[in-house]
């Protein structure tokens, strides 16, 4: 819509003044892409000390930088080795929620109430799910390699695992002997990864919270009413941001 | 819906006092509530600087000023406490750079003149920039707040390098005060995210009528781009204060190497303290233009209007305005070039620094020649925009030796680093925002400050703050570091340099001790023009831009009936042709006149 308004006027008329927007997008829109710059350089900032980071380690023969597929092997209920299958899926559930959303701003162009419900609430459904996921994953990277809680065993001798993080061999509840991770990989590449992930996931979890509080406002009707659903268009606009900088966070994570 | 439209129909609202002075929405009283809370944050810095300066020009001698202000603990009989000393600085570095001169210059004066000078009804969203204001409240009351914690404020200096910054045990500074910096300067970032997007959004959606870009004032193009410049690098600084905040509470490590701290091996390992450096100087430079910008913005206006004359180059003053903000984020690394950068890296950084001084001489040399043969008025506000010239310039050539990597190499995080900046940017800006006060508060507060006071303000503050800062940079190149406590400790001084360092203090701290004082005239000056100023006219200094052409009462709307469309540029001073000098720009082309630039 804004695109069509836009080349009919020419631009002398549109940064000329009388309130009318250079880009043809109310002011709230034009807050939200100028936000989502901002946010985007805080993201900038965080991946390039994430860079740093690991040119500053990669190389260093004692705390050897771990890739992806070494990392990333797991899928939930098996016991394959399936590296980066996991994280593969939850980043095409994330996109898929992405479609999902431009389906339902597409709906609000139409004034479609119904198809603005639908598509909202399967936006809200894939935001939850790749949620859960991160839960998953993380909770399986705290409790260590072989899927026991990683503790600071006092009496046990520090190995060095192949993936540049160190374990010992202590004894489960069980009686069994098992290998305690204590660090993955060198503790740098750890910190990162539970904050990068993190503050991303933080982003997912008040989207998640937006669409939700949004979706609630469609099947109250407030947005048919005003005679626009502007505010799924600005909440679309964050959703896709968020899977945006999870296509980078997934880039220098897990492939490179 | 815009705000804008809402107000469109003069609705009145009868309003509590909550809502018209706390809970304000309203964009000229949210101006107001910065300005005054930036002045109370203000006298806070001058005060805490004025007692580090008390230990630097007499150290350890016993003074009765320190113990009145920061009693037994921090200043036992008199002298003050080595901690107490490096907290003092940060604290007043950190006020001085981030509440006074960000948050109050650009929250003050962006809000003030934005609407009024683009011919809007108000802020795109009053909602946001009433959080906006209460968040920079909120953070600015945490920073003062941490004055008083037990183990005394954040003590590493304003730049909070870590390891200093991380470990909680490494000096008593350290603990519960950095914790708090670290949360205040979230918060405000996060008001100065707001404040940023609304200034942007305002000035590109709501221009009223033949309000083209390249006919708004160069005020307003400065706070544009000050706007910009923040939302693009303070999201940087959040990056590095979160991770900061992961090593100090959650055991990360992302900055800190390995390290031992009274005889055990700590924890943390693997990461770089430069990291840091990179991620707080890719804010902090552009921090610096953020300060300045606005201050070199409201001085076009008040030299072009005092001088009766158009502006210089006004296209040219846009285009430095953008390309000094283009370059203020790929000069960062002139503040790291002792970290062992590369050194074909710190040249590449020594180029782009170095061609900075283009357009900020593009700026100086408009001003001088606005000046040429003006039929120039001295009022304190061209006073001190013309100090803000003065001081730019002074500064600006400090500035091109440390821009250089093998002299900064000499004289890095010695005093004459700390002069330089505090001319180039402490004065210039502060000027600039004291001659903003005095130009604009018939605007605020319908009131004339006097301006015989004004001038006895002006020629003291400039006449100490040279004094303050032009011998500053001999103790500098004589080899003075920063932040030190007291000289005569360290055997690396020889007796000569120790003697010129404390008898040059002794003359600064006098100046500074001098111009804290000054400040008092501007105090009194500024509350008591509130009440009983003289009443000012709608006009008062025959300006051209629309504020001018508001009642003086201040009305929600801005203006009682239509908004004025514009006509031409703001700077039709003594055009040729006109009875009046000034033109202002709701004033309708004649037949056959043509439009200025």
């Amino acid at each position: 819509m804004a695109g069509a308004a836009s080349k009919e006027i020419d631009s002398a008329t549109l940064w000329g003044g009388g309130y009318t927007s250079p880009f043809s997008v109310s002011y709230g829109k034009l807050m939200m892409w100028f936000f989502l710059v901002s946010d985007g350089l805080t993201f900038g900032g965080l991946l390039s000390a994430l860079g740093f980071a690991k040119f500053a380690n990669v190389n260093d023969a004692t705390s050897h930088w771990p890739t992806g597929e070494e990392v990333f092997t797991h899928l939930p209920g098996t016991h394959a080795h399936a590296p980066l299958i996991y994280v593969a899926l939850m980043t095409f559930i994330l996109i898929i929620s992405s479609v999902t959303m431009v389906l339902a701003v597409e709906a609000g162009h139409r004034m479609d109430k119904k198809a603005v419900i639908k598509w909202m609430a399967w936006t809200v459904v894939g935001g939850l799910i790749f949620l859960g996921s991160q839960v998953w994953e993380w909770s399986t990277f705290i409790a260590g390699y072989d899927g026991d809680i990683s503790t600071w065993a006092d009496n046990g001798t520090l190995s060095h695992s192949p993936y540049g993080g160190q374990w010992v061999m202590g004894v489960d509840a069980h009686g069994h002997e098992v290998k305690q991770m204590v660090t993955y990989g060198p503790t740098l590449y750890a910190n990162f990864f539970f904050f990068i992930t993190g503050f991303h996931g933080f982003h997912v979890f008040t989207g998640v919270l937006f669409n939700f509080l949004v979706l609630r406002n469609v099947i109250r009707g407030v947005y048919h009413k005003r005679g626009h659903y502007e505010m799924v268009e600005k909440v679309g606009l964050y959703w896709h941001f968020v899977d945006l900088v999870w296509v980078f966070v997934f880039t220098f994570f897990y492939l490179v | 819906m815009s705000a804008a439209a809402a107000h469109d129909h003069g609705h009145h609202h009868k309003e509590s006092f909550i809502t018209k002075y706390i809970f304000s929405q309203d964009h000229k009283m949210i101006g107001k509530q910065f300005l005054v809370t930036a002045i109370i944050m203000a006298v806070v810095a001058v005060l805490l600087s004025v007692l580090f300066r008390i230990q630097l020009g007499w150290p350890g001698e016993s003074n009765s000023a320190l113990s009145f202000f920061l009693g037994d603990t921090w200043a036992p009989d008199g002298v003050l406490d080595r901690g107490m000393y490096l907290g003092l600085v940060t604290i007043h570095g950190t006020i001085m750079v981030f509440f006074v001169l960000t948050g109050g210059l650009s929250g003050t004066f962006s809000n003030l003149l934005i609407p009024l000078q683009l011919g809007a009804r108000d802020m795109a969203s009053g909602l946001l920039n009433m959080i906006s204001y209460w968040l920079f409240f909120l953070s600015s009351v945490l920073m003062l707040y941490s004055l008083f914690v037990e183990t005394g404020p954040a003590g590493g200096g304003w730049t909070i390098y870590p390891p200093l910054s991380i470990y909680e045990e490494a000096t008593p500074s350290s603990g519960q005060g950095m914790t708090l910096w670290l949360l205040s300067m979230t918060i405000f970032v996060a008001s100065s995210l707001l404040g940023s997007l609304n200034y942007i959004v305002t000035v590109l959606n709501l221009r009223t009528k033949g309000m083209k870009m390249t006919r708004m004032p160069l005020t307003i193009w400065a706070f544009f781009i000050t706007a910009v410049i923040g939302v693009l690098s303070f999201p940087v600084l959040v990056s590095a204060v979160v991770l900061m905040l992961m090593d100090r509470t959650m055991g990360t490590s992302f900055y800190v190497n390995d390290a031992i701290q009274g005889g055990e091996i700590l924890e943390q390992s693997g990461g770089s303290p430069i990291l840091f450096e990179h991620l707080f100087w890719f804010l902090g430079h552009p921090e610096v233009y953020i300060v300045l910008l606005p201050a070199l913005g409201l001085t076009s206006e008040i030299v072009s209007t005092n001088s009766r004359k158009p502006i210089f180059g006004y296209k040219a003053m846009i285009l430095s305005i953008l390309a000094i903000a283009f370059l203020s984020f790929i000069v960062w690394g002139h503040h790291m070039f002792i970290t062992g950068m590369n050194p074909f890296l710190g040249g590449v950084f020594v180029f782009t620094t170095l061609l900075i001084a283009i357009p900020s001489a593009v700026k100086v040399f408009n001003y001088i020649t606005t000046l040429w043969k003006g039929n120039i008025k001295y009022t304190p506000a061209m006073l001190f925009s013309v100090g803000l010239v003065s001081s730019f310039i002074t500064g600006g050539i400090t500035g091109i030796i440390l821009a250089d990597s093998a002299l900064d190499i000499a004289v890095h995080d010695t005093y004459f680093v700390v002069a330089h900046f505090h001319v180039v940017m402490g004065l210039s800006a502060i000027f600039g925002m004291f001659a903003g006060v005095y130009h604009w508060f018939p605007k605020m507060y319908g009131k004339m400050m006097n301006s015989k006071l004004g001038m006895v303000h002006f020629w003291l503050t400039l006449i100490s703050a040279y004094g303050v800062f032009f011998p500053m940079h001999f103790v500098g190149i004589g080899g003075a570091p920063r932040r030190y406590y007291d000289y005569s400790v360290y055997e690396s001084f020889d007796t000569n340099q120790l003697e010129m360092f404390i008898d040059l203090n002794e003359i600064i701290s006098i100046f500074a001790i001098v111009g804290a004082l000054a400040q008092a005239i501007f105090i009194f000056n500024f509350f008591y023009s509130i009440r009983r100023g003289q009443k000012a006219v709608q006009n008062p200094w025959k300006g051209n831009t629309l504020e001018w052409t508001t009642p003086v009462e201040h009305i929600h709307g801005n203006w009682p009936g239509e908004i004025p469309t514009v006509h031409r540029w703001p700077y039709d001073y003594s055009k040729p042709g006109k009875e009046e000098d000034y033109c202002p720009q709701n004033v309708p082309l004649e037949e056959g006149e043509e439009e200025d630039h």
